[in-house]
């Protein structure tokens, strides 16, 4: 389904993302966690043609949808979906606006820019809203939503793009430890009830146990780590954050702790 | 614990000896920077001061006292004709709403140009970034150019009218806005850009629903205040046979004396005219603004 092939991002002399390579066959969740400046964020935006890869494939059913350009890159954009850390709403629009952004590129420029979507189009709209619990807020700007709300928003938009595939840069890193449940419960149920295929940047390594199917660390561009939940272990972590023996992974753990398997494997670590 | 939050090497701390004499360093230039500004400042001051001298032949001195002479005259004889001055303001409305609307149009023809070419000008929302300079450069020569002269050589290709002016002002205005604009598309917030970039948007898109409900309100100001400045220019083109109160004002002073309640009637219309757009502006400015903290 995914195939990433030694993916090469340069900034000057510096390889942000350095030779990346790994495949996802099924529509899996996949964490990808690391130190901030590991090159998470830019191998997401190249995924999205944000910016340009340096080197290597990424094919998506075979076709490398790093070779696309113009309307056609657009074309991939609309079916790759993208939640950011900031949200990146357009903050005076309202709610259902935002979330209709999300089909812009299968609609005519006009109607966009002059708002005339049809009726089912913002009924579609409107039952996503519905489906994450923030209907009532459709006719709000989205400026004066809180940061969860606004999140929410932002996967509505992507879900109204009806992707295959969703990138999640930190979606939940500047949320607070209740909504960033949320989040990523719905980010999770998408993935599970609707088989798209969820890539998400995380910062928490507790978020990562218990959420993803899969976690690839990475460290200087490079992947480091890639594998199951469970083998993501203390020391694991330790050498993909480059951290020495005083490192605390719950000294600054934002999620609010649950009895999860993720968290009994944790203790039984610190046990043994 | 390890502090990991200076640099790449753990528990490595910054020098801070070093620190210091650098940051003192940093004040001692910023220092020696204003010093040398000044010394410029004052070079210019006294340079500029001396030519006007030289040029002057000792008449600008002698001259001083006279410089209210003309503004007394033209007051004292409006004041013995005060019961003339309404049916003057008038006879002269036609004339005023033919300058009004030259203005405006111009200013609405300017101000259109001036989005686009601000938005292909500005850095991070360009549509093609390698012709920046060139935008940047055809605003530039499009402000160089004073309004006076392009309507000066289009009077001989088109002949007198408004429609000279409108193109003259509306050119001028296109490069002004669009330096303007520019400016404060800069400041944009690019995240809302980027999400739209993020579903596959075409540049179009993003200018429309990225970075204009962001900017509206500060580029209607600035075109708000554009028109009152073409108002003003509209009624200097009168006097080269654009027509409107440029040219009433015009015949009025090269009457001279016997028609200077006239004059004063024009520049207090004028005066008025620019008082009422700015409130109007004022005021529907406010609202845009408010209306978005809503």
């Amino acid at each position: 389904m995914l195939e990433v092939r030694s993916v090469t991002r340069m900034f000057g002399q510096k390889a942000a993302v350095d030779n990346v390579s790994f495949s996802v066959d099924s529509p899996a969740f996949v964490g990808i966690i690391g130190r901030s400046g590991a090159g998470k964020s830019t191998f997401l935006r190249l995924m999205n043609r944000l910016i340009d890869a340096s080197a290597g494939e990424i094919l998506v059913d075979g076709r490398n949808v790093l070779a696309l350009k113009g309307g056609e890159a657009r074309a991939w954009q609309a079916q790759c979906a993208m939640v950011f850390q900031q949200f990146n709403l357009v903050p005076r629009m309202d709610v259902a606006s935002n979330v209709l952004h999300g089909i812009l590129n299968r609609r005519s420029t006009m109607q966009a820019m002059f708002s005339l979507w049809s009726r089912a189009d913002i009924l579609k709209a409107l039952d996503i809203l519905d489906r994450l619990g923030i209907a009532e807020q459709a006719p709000k700007r989205a400026e004066a939503l809180s940061g969860g709300q606004q999140q929410r928003v932002a996967i509505a938009r992507a879900l109204m793009q009806d992707p295959r595939i969703i990138l999640a840069d930190e979606p939940i890193a500047s949320l607070d430890p209740m909504n960033a449940q949320i989040v990523m419960d719905a980010l999770k149920k998408i993935n599970v009830e609707d088989g798209r295929m969820v890539i998400a940047n995380l910062h928490t390594l507790d978020t990562a146990r218990r959420y993803c199917d899969r976690v690839i660390g990475m460290r200087d561009g490079r992947i480091v780590f890639d594998g199951t939940p469970d083998q993501l272990s203390t020391g694991v972590a330790r050498e993909i954050y480059r951290a020495d023996d005083s490192f605390n992974e719950d000294a600054t753990s934002t999620s609010i702790p649950t009895d999860t398997r993720a968290d009994r494997s944790f203790a039984d670590v610190m046990l043994s | 614990m390890v502090d990991v939050a200076f640099g790449p090497e753990q528990g490595q701390r910054p020098d801070l000896s070093n620190n210091r004499e650098a940051y003192l360093d940093l004040v001692r230039r910023k220092r020696m920077y204003g010093g040398i500004l000044l010394v410029i400042f004052i070079a210019l001051m006294a340079s500029g001061w001396s030519l006007a001298e030289d040029r002057n032949a000792g008449g600008f001195l002698e001259g001083l006292h006279q410089i209210f002479d003309f503004p007394a005259e033209v007051f004292a004889e409006a004041w013995q004709k005060l019961d003339l001055l309404p049916g003057i303001f008038i006879a002269h409305i036609p004339a005023l709403i033919e300058t009004l609307n030259i203005a405006a149009v111009a200013t609405l023809l300017g101000a259109i140009a001036a989005v686009s070419l601000s938005l292909l000008a500005t850095r991070g929302l360009a549509r093609w970034p390698r012709l920046i300079p060139v935008f940047r450069r055809t605003m530039d020569a499009l402000r160089a150019v004073p309004e006076i002269v392009i309507a000066l050589v289009l009077i001989y290709i088109l002949g007198g009218g408004p429609v000279p002016a409108v193109i003259a002002i509306a050119l001028h205005t296109g490069g002004a806005l669009g330096k303007l604009f520019s400016e404060v598309a800069e400041n944009a917030d690019l995240k809302p850009v980027e999400g739209l970039a993020s579903v596959g948007a075409n540049w179009s898109q993003r200018m429309w629903l990225g970075v204009i409900p962001q900017v509206a309100p500060n580029w209607l100001s600035y075109a708000l205040l554009r028109f009152e400045i073409n108002v003003r220019a509209s009624a200097i083109l009168g006097f080269v046979g654009e027509g409107g109160i440029g040219h009433d004002l015009k015949i009025a002073m090269q009457w001279g004396q016997g028609r200077y309640d006239e004059v004063v009637a024009i520049f207090l219309l004028l005066f008025l005219t620019i008082v009422v757009i700015d409130q109007v502006s004022d005021h529907y400015r406010h609202k845009l603004v408010k209306g978005s903290q809503a």
